[in-house]
């Protein structure tokens, strides 16, 4: 089920502006691969080409290859919403659906897709993938209730299990950790090691500590100054990034020089 | 639209500076090339520009209606009708434009003094806890029906300003607008202006209050902490902070008071004439009162007539909101 | 406000600053504003025209200047200043509330009678065919059923239009040409704001001879049409900020599960936004629903029920108000009349007209409060909370 994905000559922009210049990069399936960098860098924009959210944003767009599983998804006739059901998200901040039960909320991508589901099935499916997001045994007894009505760190476990149940070989994080407490954090951190048996994994964060916790794979970004673009220094090992890196960029930012 | 971005090494040479290259537009069609578009997307996308297309055809038509249906009235401009009753386009539309005008003028000198009384009233003298009751009566009033306005204008009011027109007519009737001679009923021009400021009032004191609430809270307690009084405080910050906002306030009732049909219509005693005279009755009328006291029995060439002022109202009052608006968002730049 | 700490602590330095310059309690306005009252109910009895409307404004005026000279000599001309402004402000606000409290008196007062006699209801169902002369009979049935229908037919029309354009202004006009067309459609939304309704009014009654050939025609549909070129603007302007109240977030959250652009609008920004939009749908429509000049022009007037939108004369009751109020006091010959139709006995009032229009008026009032409680309920109960 899990893919790797080969990015290839990829230089993102936001209507005339070069954000993100020449990335060539692959990303191992089944293993989680944390990008690290200073704010600005660029590591959240490559993120999300990865499924084509970038070009959500008016006016953004971005020229080369992703391949995954062979096939480019910047390829000619490819839809961007097929691509995003086979790349799935979980953002910064959780973002149920507020008018949505958990229940529904796990549902969503079946449900907002008018697909139709047999009642077992749809129960058979949120309780999989409220069990693969470690959030099964404390929502159980209250589906019906409102998302919103979840604590922060349970909110974006649900929309990882949001994220699970449409069955995507990719899911790409976008510091999903950041707007949660250490405890929160914590249950996230070992749910992505589980995932990781199931799913090809991307994580962007900010916090170097959580990337040599969870990551396989770390990539350094970095810009040379505001306006310039900017790039992938270095990808490598995780504990060869956190020990003995080979560019000195990256030795800097893992030592705390800057960023 | 054939090259993707992949396929075309000169696109992604890394030297090439991004604001000169020719791909952006080339490109835009990578991001936006979906030659598999979904029949929802399309049937939606198509759906939503139509309709707002259709909003620039309504204006349209509403446009060209009222232009192609006075073209009539504009040919036989020298003598409408025909026979005894002739009259010229000018002197059928002047003093119509005239009353409209005099009218709604005389609103706005009535509304706004009152309007930013009582949004400074709101914003900075009643107690905070009362002020959003307060501001709800105020609405309250732009809730109110025209046509009951009418009714109470023309059932209550006139009866009510009667003392004070005789007064007014009696000791200062050397002055041009309280002068000529006042007759009972007094469906004159002054009550229907004071109907049209009441129902003026809510909008010009919405905008006002909005923007006097913006003032910077800095400024102010700046103000009164170097001792000066409410007032001066108001004087010296809020006041030329909410300027610009209470100009375009004012042309928006002002809009509104042009365009006013029943107030006018169930109060005024109807004229044609160009007298300065408020108290008098039966010397003025608006156009918009008019077209809905002729339009009945119109045959087709008073029908016309009727359309020209229609059209000059309409463009006087896309002209008074355009100006309105333009200074709204002038201001809102800065 | 924070007026009265800034208050004490100005005057705090201004008592520093000279004996000329100091605060007077409040109450010292009353003892002015007794003087003021006093006088002006003597000049009033000299000039033998003594009312309670003319007590207050004279009053008023005298505590003005009275008032200010008084805070002059003990205070100071800076707090005169500021005694005389604010007594200014408070009366700007008095004055806005005579026309509200006096209209809503005058509305239920005069309208009430005639909407419990000769039965509560009675005035509701009934119509007014056969009603001649001063007969004290006929209702407005007819007119609710009109302004009803007509107001039903612009929602039908406006709703769609007005949703999806501002749908337009939110989630399409955001690059490229559409954003310069949404611009534009900005521009025109706010002129269309700004169109006089009777000039709405004519657009529907030319649109309709044009298309129909028929000078004469008047018809209900027109009438539905001439309020849309009202309703629209308003629409699209409320749905438009309500739309852009829906988080960026909960978009992408959609996007991330592979739900193309279109779903998203109607299963999440919609689903989100329902409560607002529901309001903003409902208090364009109580705006629209007493509008008169359009319906003056475009469904002509009718005695009996028509429930028909399409075909022949429409009463309304904005129109129906009117054309009572225009209509006078009747002559009352004889004791009683008779209907021509039913050949029932009625008897006969004068007055029976503003009567009528009285308790029209007072209908239509409580429809339009009515529709303004609905929408303030909506958005209270029903809204989402998105704050996080």
């Amino acid at each position: 089920m899990a893919q790797a994905i080969n990015v290839e000559d990829l230089n993102i922009y936001y209507g005339d502006f070069l954000a993100v210049e020449d990335v060539t990069v692959t990303l191992q399936p089944r293993s989680v691969t944390a990008l690290i960098g200073p704010s600005g860098c660029g590591k959240s924009t490559f993120l999300r080409t990865l499924n084509r959210m970038h070009e959500v944003i008016p006016g953004a767009y971005a020229k080369g290859s992703v391949e995954i599983e062979g096939s480019d998804i910047y390829g000619p006739g490819v839809d961007p919403v097929n691509v995003r059901r086979r790349v799935g998200m979980v953002f910064q901040k959780p973002n149920p659906f507020p008018t949505m039960s958990i229940k529904d909320n796990v549902l969503a991508g079946v449900k907002l897709n008018n697909k139709r589901i047999s009642r077992s099935a749809s129960e058979e499916l949120v309780e999989t993938s409220l069990k693969g997001a470690n959030l099964w045994e404390e929502v159980k007894d209250r589906l019906d209730k409102p998302g919103l009505g979840l604590s922060g760190g349970q909110q974006q476990r649900l929309c990882i299990a949001r994220a699970i149940a449409v069955k995507p070989e990719v899911i790409l994080m976008d510091e999903p950790c950041s707007a949660l407490d250490p405890i929160s954090t914590l249950a996230i951190e070992d749910l992505i090691h589980e995932m990781k048996q199931d799913f090809t994994i991307v994580i962007v964060t900010h916090n170097m500590q959580q990337a040599s916790r969870v990551s396989d794979r770390t990539g350094f970004f970095n810009i040379a100054g505001t306006g310039k673009p900017g790039h992938l220094i270095e990808i490598d090992e995780t504990e060869k990034m956190f020990t003995n890196p080979s560019n000195s960029q990256t030795e800097d930012y893992i030592s705390g020089r800057f960023g | 639209m054939s090259t993707p971005a992949a396929a075309d090494p000169a696109s992604t040479a890394p030297e090439q500076d991004p604001a000169q290259s020719p791909e952006p537009g080339g490109s835009k069609a990578v991001a936006g090339r979906r030659s598999k578009r979904r029949p929802g997307d399309m049937i939606f996308t198509g759906l939503s520009v139509g309709s707002g297309l259709l909003i620039f055809v309504t204006l349209a038509l509403v446009a060209i209606f009222l232009t192609v249906r006075s073209i009539p009235a504009i040919r036989d401009s020298k003598e409408l009708g025909g026979g005894p009753d002739a009259i010229s386009l000018w002197s059928f539309a002047a003093p119509l434009v005239f009353g409209t005008v005099f009218a709604a003028l005389l609103a706005l000198i009535m509304a706004v003094p009152v309007s930013i009384g009582i949004a400074l009233f709101i914003s900075h003298f009643a107690p905070r806890r009362l002020a959003t009751p307060l501001g709800f009566m105020i609405d309250l009033l732009a809730a109110v029906p025209s046509v009951v306005f009418g009714l109470w204008g023309g059932v209550w009011l006139v009866p009510k300003m009667q003392p004070l027109y005789e007064l007014l007519n009696t000791y200062v009737g050397w002055f041009p607008l309280f002068g000529g001679d006042p007759s009972t009923p007094m469906r004159n021009l002054a009550t229907a202006s004071i109907v049209l400021a009441v129902m003026i009032l809510p909008i010009i004191t919405a905008v006002s209050r909005e923007v006097f609430l913006q003032t910077p809270r800095l400024q102010e307690e700046a103000a009164l902490a170097l001792g000066a009084t409410r007032w001066e405080m108001i004087r010296a910050v809020v006041l030329p902070f909410g300027r610009s906002g209470v100009v375009s306030a004012s042309m928006l009732g002002l809009g509104r008071a042009l365009g006013e049909t029943m107030a006018v219509l169930m109060v005024l005693s109807p004229g044609a004439t160009f007298s300065l005279h408020i108290l008098e009755v039966g010397q003025h009328n608006t156009i918009a009162a008019n077209i809905a006291s002729q339009s009945a029995e119109a045959t087709p060439d008073v029908m016309a007539r009727l359309i020209f002022t229609g059209l000059v109202l309409f463009v006087i009052t896309f002209v008074i909101n355009a100006l309105a608006r333009a200074i709204v968002s002038r201001s809102a730049k800065s | 406000m924070s007026a009265t700490p800034a208050r004490t602590a100005s005057s705090g330095l201004v008592t520093g600053s000279g004996a000329s310059e100091r605060r007077l309690p409040w109450y010292h306005l009353l003892l002015t504003a007794a003087i003021a009252i006093a006088l002006a109910a003597i000049v009033l009895v000299l000039f033998d025209s003594f009312s309670i409307g003319g007590l207050v404004v004279l009053g008023y005026v005298l505590h003005l200047v009275i008032g200010y000279g008084y805070s002059r000599i003990r205070e100071g001309r800076r707090w005169a200043n500021d005694r005389f402004a604010t007594l200014l402000v408070f009366g700007a606000f008095a004055v806005a509330m005579i026309p509200l409290i006096s209209l809503l008196w005058e509305v239920l007062h005069r309208g009430l009678g005639k909407l419990i006699s000769p039965y509560p209801g009675y005035f509701w169902t009934a119509d007014m065919a056969g009603v001649v002369g001063g007969m004290v009979s006929g209702g407005i049935a007819h007119a609710i059923v009109g302004t009803l229908l007509i107001t039903l037919g612009a929602s039908i029309i406006s709703v769609p239009i007005g949703l999806l354009t501002a749908i337009f202004l939110v989630e399409y006009a955001r690059y490229g040409a559409l954003r310069v067309l949404g611009r534009g459609i900005t521009f025109l939304v706010d002129v269309m704001t700004g169109i006089p309704s009777i000039v709405a009014g004519l657009f529907g009654l030319a649109l309709f001879i044009t298309i129909t050939n028929d000078p004469g025609i008047r018809i209900g549909l027109m009438g539905s049409v001439a309020l849309s070129v009202l309703m629209v603007p308003t629409v699209v302007r409320s749905s438009e900020e309500m739309l852009r109240l829906v988080p960026l977030e909960l978009r992408e959250a959609a996007y991330g599960l592979g739900v193309p652009k279109w779903l998203t609008i109607v299963k999440v920004v919609l689903r989100t936004s329902i409560a607002g939009l529901t309001t903003g749908v409902t208090l364009a429509i109580a705006r629209v629903i007493g509008e008169t000049a359009p319906l003056l022009l475009t469904v002509g007037a009718l005695p009996m029920m028509n429930g028909n939108l399409f075909s022949g004369r429409m009463q309304t009751l904005p129109t129906f108000i009117n054309s009572q109020y225009r209509s006078g006091n009747a002559v009352c010959n004889s004791d009683a009349i008779t209907n021509p139709i039913t050949h029932m006995q009625y008897a006969c009032s004068t007055t029976i007209n503003y009567d009528r229009a009285w308790a029209a008026a007072l209908t239509l009032i409580l429809m339009v409060m009515i529709l303004n409680i609905v929408a303030r309920l909506v958005s209270r109960l029903f809204a989402p909370k998105l704050g996080r």
